[in-house]
């Protein structure tokens, strides 16, 4: 299939940087970029450290969504919940990424392990998220809180029936923001685990003369975020029909 | 958590080894970090900053200005280095370059932001009282924009700090992230020291612009609460992402 | 329609039957919020009798919006004692209270991101309805207060125009058919124009429903258009009179009434006097004349009208058009001088009718 994929972009692509796919001459060229490696190398290169980013996003935006909306509808409810969780999570986001991952592999159980690279980006997540949930949560409009009071909604049924669905714009705002630098900083966790998109480009830099598959990587890292937010704009527009009515 | 204690060890030791008297000092390669991330927010800022408040005073651009930070915040650094050292060869410059790229887009989107955002009322005062556009910008838009603007530096400043160290995987060797790189001669305390070095070093610069930050801020634009924590990095984040603010009240019937 | 409101007043399955309105008792009711010296209301007593709008005017910051939130419980009692239909607020969780009493506020806070229909459900939704009920009251709340055209039900509020959005918050007060009736400014905001309309709207849907209502305002004229009852409030929630209008006109308790209803109370007191319980001239004693009004105008109006018109009489008309009557200035003189008195002209409060469309 990427065969054909590759072959019918083929044309619009000039003869030099093409290459035949079954040579090797490009390689030994040392060209910009091989498309004759690439799709000798999708299927077992590419396309697994694509899959494997996508599910080390996943679990990092979800956990950390989980956690850090949780700790903002605890930070609405009772306020002196902000500043704790605002200067922890601060600390987290302020440590450089490389600093954060080496520190968490000497924490004992931790290790050169999953756990250890999914922690740093779980916790690169939590200010962003918590930040915007609780923005989003405050500034529902103090009249639309008075009335749903009013009519008799509990505490609760005014959070999930009010607060939070009026709150959704600004808390997608925060996956997204969450979701695209994870993915970005994922790269990095390739240090710890063999996984993701990383791996291709430390290949890549400890080959050092060979580019195609930097670029690659890189590209599709930079694919992967920018679909990424696409379908989470795409999914606060189905969540929040009332936004677009004027 | 004995290697905890190593690697304080390791730091009070300044970074040597014993029997290994050659290795070059903690110290001298947080210096070389913190020059290398100076210099580069130095370039930005003077590249960044007047071209983001130029176009926040006139109001034009903010497809540019906005999406710089949409797909900056995309961009891996790691790939980012690999592929500037790949194309153009190691080197101070070219690392330099590659801190340049990635730390212009988030001043230069939190400045137009920042001051494209300055209720439009005030200004509007200003310019009635008959002062000029420069004026206008010195002396009302800047002040009331400054915890935007400065939001953007910090967060600029903290990724440049990171990079620098990611850089030493490309083979950068001026950082501490090469000590991080050189687990065979500095062992995992050494590694572990050189993290926590470069963690303390990224958070002394964070309080330092926060305080910068809360200096330059009209004093009744402070947040009144006036911890540093207080004045966050992330303000450039929400107002380049945040959703308008939610209204739900229709013009008067006529 | 009116038929069909008493009914679902009466229908109501699991919850316990409530009457249409019940009267709200304030016993000695006192409020002190934390950290404040001077009681924000001291030992506010008012007996409100079912059905009757009573309004709560004041200066701002005389406590009216405190009274009002402690009625259903928004802000808790320092003192005393609420009663509703004879039973105390406080013998009901505040959720289970709140749901049986219609709120209103100034700024609506309609939920921007339900529709029209989902706002208007939300009490029946809080009660567990089931959909068909719900449905069909909605669509009678709609017409009940002429919104039952042009899909407005499936707009979201930020489609609606203010005087549309307090409609929908109307409609949502009443939606559970609750027997006390809260509204806090409710036309505050709106302007002059569409603040009459709606009065003049609420005023003949109250004709409807009934309710029990507490109306806040700080307004005067409101107060006096509105209200069945006028409880006027001093700074520090002290109640300066209790009255109707007319009484609060003629006779106003102390020097603090007197200038808050203003040096033309006289006139207000004609704003109070139709033209249908007033004797008019005849109409053969003047030359036709061109202007009709009709004879729900107010004293006051026909006044202003006329001095508008250059002092010439104006004829009255009926239902029907046909004139029964003149009014003219030296009419109206007599009738002020009698109100000056401090007599009360004898005025038969109504709703005003449908404005012609
Ligand atoms: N939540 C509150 N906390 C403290 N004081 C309050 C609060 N709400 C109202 N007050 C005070 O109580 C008094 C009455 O206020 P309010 O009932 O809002 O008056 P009104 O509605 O007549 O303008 C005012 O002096 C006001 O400052
Ligand atoms: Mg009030």
């Amino acid at each position: 299939m990427n065969h054909v994929l590759l072959a019918s972009a083929a044309p619009i692509i000039p003869k030099s940087l093409l290459g035949n796919p079954d040579s090797y001459a490009c390689e030994r060229a040392n060209r910009l970029f091989c498309w004759g490696w690439l799709s000798r190398n999708w299927g077992s290169v590419l396309w697994p450290a694509l899959r494997q980013h996508v599910v080390i996003t996943l679990i990092a935006v979800g956990l950390g969504f989980a956690i850090a909306s949780s700790l903002a509808v605890l930070a609405h409810r009772y306020r002196r919940v902000e500043q704790p969780v605002v200067v922890v999570t601060t600390i987290f986001y302020t440590i450089p990424a490389l600093a954060l991952f080496e520190i968490l592999v000497a924490v004992p159980g931790f290790g050169l392990s999953l756990t250890t690279a999914e922690t740093a980006l779980v916790s690169y997540t939590l200010l962003i998220i918590f930040r915007n949930t609780l923005t989003g949560l405050r500034e529902v409009p103090a009249d639309v809180r008075e009335a749903a009071a009013g009519m008799g909604m509990s505490r609760w049924q005014v959070l999930a029936r009010v607060e939070l669905p009026l709150a959704l714009p600004a808390i997608i705002a925060g996956v997204r923001i969450a979701t695209v630098s994870t993915i970005a900083l994922a790269t990095i966790a390739a240090l710890i685990v063999n996984e993701g998109l990383g791996v291709p480009i430390l290949t890549a830099i400890s080959e050092s003369t060979f580019k195609t598959e930097l670029i690659a990587a890189g590209v599709l890292a930079v694919a992967l975020a920018v679909a990424a937010d696409a379908l989470l704009v795409g999914l606060q527009r189905l969540m929040t029909p009332w936004a677009r009515a004027t | 958590m004995h290697v905890f204690i190593d690697a304080f060890r390791f730091i009070a030791r300044n970074g040597q080894i014993p029997g290994q008297p050659h290795l070059t000092t903690l110290s001298y390669y947080s210096l070389e970090t913190a020059k290398i991330a100076a210099y580069a927010m130095a370039i930005s800022i003077a590249i960044a900053l007047p071209i983001g408040l130029w176009l926040g005073h006139i109001h034009r651009g903010s497809f540019v200005a906005i999406n710089a930070g949409n797909v900056w915040r995309a961009l891996p650094s790691l790939a980012v280095l690999a592929i500037g050292v790949a194309f153009l060869g190691l080197g101070v410059a070219n690392v330099l370059l590659a801190l340049v790229v990635l730390a212009v887009p988030p001043i230069l989107t939190n400045a137009y932001v920042g001051i494209d955002q300055v209720d439009p009322t005030v200004v509007d005062a200003a310019r009635g009282q008959g002062l000029t556009g420069w004026q206008v910008l010195r002396e009302v838009e800047l002040p009331l924009a400054v915890p935007l603007v400065m939001a953007g530096v910090r967060t600029a400043a903290l990724f440049v700090i990171s990079t620098t160290t990611i850089a030493a995987l490309t083979g950068y060797a001026g950082s501490l992230g090469e000590i991080i790189n050189d687990e065979a001669t500095y062992h995992l305390s050494g590694v572990l020291g050189a993290a926590i070095c470069i963690a303390a070093l990224a958070l002394a610069v964070e309080v330092l612009l926060a305080g910068v930050q809360r200096a330059l801020t009209p004093a009744p634009l402070r947040s009144r609460r006036g911890g540093v924590i207080e004045t966050l990095p992330v303000g450039w984040i929400a107002a380049a992402a945040a959703p308008g603010r939610l209204t739900h009240k229709g013009q008067e019937e006529t | 329609m009116a038929l069909s409101l008493d009914e679902s007043a009466v229908v109501r399955d699991g919850s316990p039957a409530l009457p249409s309105a019940a009267a709200l008792e304030l016993r000695a009711v006192e409020k002190r919020y934390p950290g404040q010296r001077r009681p924000a209301l001291a030992a506010l007593s008012l007996l409100v009798p079912a059905g009757e709008v009573c309004v709560l005017v004041g200066p701002s910051g005389s406590g009216k919006t405190t009274a009002m939130r402690l009625i259903n419980r928004m802000i808790p009692l320092s003192g005393g004692d609420i009663l509703i239909g004879g039973r105390s607020i406080l013998d009901s969780t505040p959720t289970e209270l709140r749901r049986q009493i219609g709120y209103v506020i100034q700024q609506v806070g309609l939920f921007p991101h339900h529709t029209v229909r989902q706002n208007i459900a939300t009490v029946p939704r809080l009660l567990g309805w089931e959909r068909r009920r719900i449905d069909a009251r909605v669509d009678e709340l709609l017409e009940l207060v002429g919104l039952d055209h042009d899909e407005l039900g499936r707009r979201y509020p930020s489609q609606l125009s203010g005087g549309q959005q307090q409609r929908v918050g109307v409609a949502r007060a009443l939606a559970a058919d609750p027997p006390l009736l809260l509204m806090d400014e409710p036309f505050g905001a709106i302007d002059p124009i569409n603040r009459t309309r709606l009065q003049d709207e609420f005023l003949r849907l109250q004709e409807r429903v009934r309710k029990t209502v507490v109306f806040v305002t700080h307004d005067i004229d409101e107060a006096i258009k509105m209200g069945d009852r006028i409880a006027v409030l001093r700074e520090g929630g002290h109640l300066a009179q209790f009255a109707t209008p007319a009484e609060l006109l003629s006779s106003p308790a102390d020097q603090f009434v007197a200038d808050f209803v203003g040096a033309d109370r006289a006139l207000k007191r004609l704003g109070l006097v139709r033209l249908a319980d007033v004797e008019l001239d005849p109409p053969d004693q003047w030359p036709q004349p061109d202007e009709r009004l009709p004879l729900d105008t107010t004293a006051r109006e026909a006044l202003a009208r006329m001095l508008s018109a250059g002092g010439a009489p104006l004829g009255v008309a009926d239902e029907h058009g046909s004139v029964v009557g003149i009014v003219t200035i030296a009419l109206i003189g007599r009738l002020f001088s009698r109100v000056e008195d401090g007599r009360p002209p004898e005025s038969r409060r109504g709703p005003p009718p449908e404005p012609n469309r």
